[in-house]
């Protein structure tokens, strides 16, 4: 587990969040968020369901406009869009007639005019992606036939292939089983520091990633704090942002937050598989 | 015999031939993104919409095409604009049924002699006029370059809508741009072969395509030689048969799809 961070205090803002408000019809789903995450940084969003971290990553990858407050990149040098987006994971028909290198070359040129024609210049940037997720040779691979997992560093090849400043992926790892989680969290570590991405990743649980992240985010009722784990998931910290008494448990390496409102199984920390 | 004569060489047999592959190439082309996207429903509503068009025209004494382009626009629109996103179901089957509702109207207060717009559900693919056939392909070649000009973005918008809005797209714009897509093709295919083959074609030929081709542009390719294949087929053979055309291109619409469907079963 990391203790602190490992970023360079000389390093450069990557995105900058000032006094961030997402409203739905009356009800604000966050509310006064302020946040700067240094190029190159791993950041974990966390929070229970229902807390606003995905929302808080839509808004990032501009899927959602601000209610009120600014959300800058000031490494990307007034690119129109410069984070990569990774959705959270949905099921494609077996059917589908697309194969994985279809689904990254969406990434690399989907938003041009026209028909994507071969050629080995597409291609080599296409399978360069899926080398970077671990699936060198699963470019002519049906893309509804891949697994969970598979899928998802798809869709991350997909986002790579653009070459963006940030790294977004909402909840990459729900519905995976351990091992194929643990791959998705594997490569997507590595990139970040290979590419020195800056990555922001929504998980309902932080366990997997606690040797990977920075500092993570941690969102109840539209608040969020940021810091290391051992700065925010602590009792007096997370008292103040639940409003009411949780106990945070530290057992083998796991951390587990007790008290939670929804910890029927989907508390921040609980391992719910 | 096999070719009997005026096959080629009668004249509205030519105009059939020309109609009938111009439609069955962009019911194809735009049948690819329907069954992509799961919008089979709109491909049924649209055409017969439309339909309803001819009707309004007659009453007014304009053109039928006139009518049915204005319709198939409408309708599409009509669908836009009051579906949620992606899930046209409830808004196509209310628009579709007020649309046949007024096509109704328009024949009751237009004493419109019926069968003549009747004839519109199943086409009438052996008595185009030339002019009609000039029509049919401006129409269909204008849905095919609109069609394949946006194809990416399309493609992208269709498999994950929230990548192709992170990279700035309006995804609800491109929602209504396949909408009118599908209604440029019902514009330029429900003269020919009619609103109920308008379906079949949009629908059958796209699907076989998608079983069979791996890739994007296999299955678009594929989609377009089963169109055309069930047109040239089944003109044919209702020039053999005298039976009605729409009872062949259906059927061999269907047939592909069966087939397809069954030797790729695992």
């Amino acid at each position: 587990m990391k203790t602190e961070s490992t970023i360079q205090p000389t390093s450069q803002a990557a995105l900058e969040i000032t006094d961030l408000g997402v409203a739905y019809e009356s009800t604000w789903v966050l509310d006064h968020i302020n946040l700067t995450i240094q190029q190159g940084e791993f950041i974990g969003i966390i929070g229970p369901n229902g807390a606003g971290k995905s929302t808080l990553l839509k808004t990032v990858a501009g899927l959602i406009r601000p209610t009120h407050g600014e959300i800058h990149f000031p490494t990307a040098q007034g690119r129109r869009h410069p984070v990569g987006y990774v959705p959270q994971r949905f099921d494609l028909d077996p059917d589908l007639p697309l194969r994985a290198c279809d689904l990254v070359g969406l990434g690399l040129d989907g938003h041009r005019w026209g028909f994507a024609w071969p050629n080995s210049q597409r291609r080599r940037k296409i399978e360069e992606a899926l080398a970077q997720v671990d699936l060198a040779g699963f470019a002519d691979h049906p893309a509804g036939k891949l697994s969970g997992g598979q899928l998802q560093r798809v869709l991350i090849a997909q986002a790579l292939v653009s070459d963006p400043e940030l790294l977004l992926l909402d909840e990459p790892l729900s519905s995976l089983d351990l091992a194929s989680a643990q791959t998705v969290v594997d490569v997507v570590h590595r990139v970040s520091q290979e590419l020195s991405m800056t990555v922001l990743l929504v998980t309902h649980d932080m366990n997997p990633l606690l040797s990977v992240m920075d500092r993570i985010i941690y969102v109840v009722n539209g608040q969020a704090v940021i810091g290391t784990v051992d700065q925010v998931v602590q009792k007096d910290v997370l008292d103040k942002l639940y409003g009411y008494d949780v106990e945070v448990l530290r057992l083998r390496g796991r951390i587990l937050v007790v008290g939670d409102e929804t910890a029927s199984g989907d508390a921040a920390g609980f391992d719910h598989r | 015999m096999l070719f009997p004569p005026g096959l080629f060489t009668l004249e509205f047999m030519q105009n059939a031939w020309v109609a009938g592959t111009a439609v069955a190439i962009v019911g194809g082309v735009v049948g690819f993104f329907v069954v992509l996207r799961g919008a089979t429903f709109v491909a049924h509503a649209v055409p017969r919409a439309s339909f309803a068009g001819a009707a309004g025209a007659a009453l007014v004494g304009q053109s039928s095409a006139l009518g049915l382009g204005t319709f198939a626009v409408l309708s599409a629109l009509g669908i836009a604009s009051i579906s949620r996103e992606r899930r046209h179901g409830v808004a196509t089957a209310l628009i579709l049924a007020a649309a046949l509702g007024l096509g109704d109207l328009f024949l009751t207060i237009g004493h419109v002699y019926a069968p003549a717009v009747f004839a519109l559900l199943f086409g009438q693919i052996v008595g185009i006029s030339t002019p009609d056939v000039h029509a049919v392909l401006i129409v269909s070649a204008i849905t095919v370059v609109l069609f394949a000009a946006t194809f990416r973005p399309l493609l992208l918008q269709t498999v994950s809508p929230h990548v192709a809005e992170a990279r700035g797209f309006w995804t609800r714009g491109l929602e209504v741009w396949f909408l009118l897509l599908v209604s440029g093709a019902a514009a330029a295919m429900v003269p020919v072969v009619g609103a109920l083959l308008a379906f079949s074609l949009m629908v059958g030929p796209a699907a076989t395509g998608s079983i069979i081709g791996k890739s994007p542009l296999k299955a678009l390719g594929w989609s377009i030689v089963f169109g055309v294949l069930s047109l040239w087929l089944s003109v044919w053979l209702a020039y053999l048969t005298f039976w009605p055309i729409g009872f062949f291109v259906s059927g061999f619409c269907l047939l592909f799809y069966a087939a397809a469907r069954l030797i790729t079963r695992p």
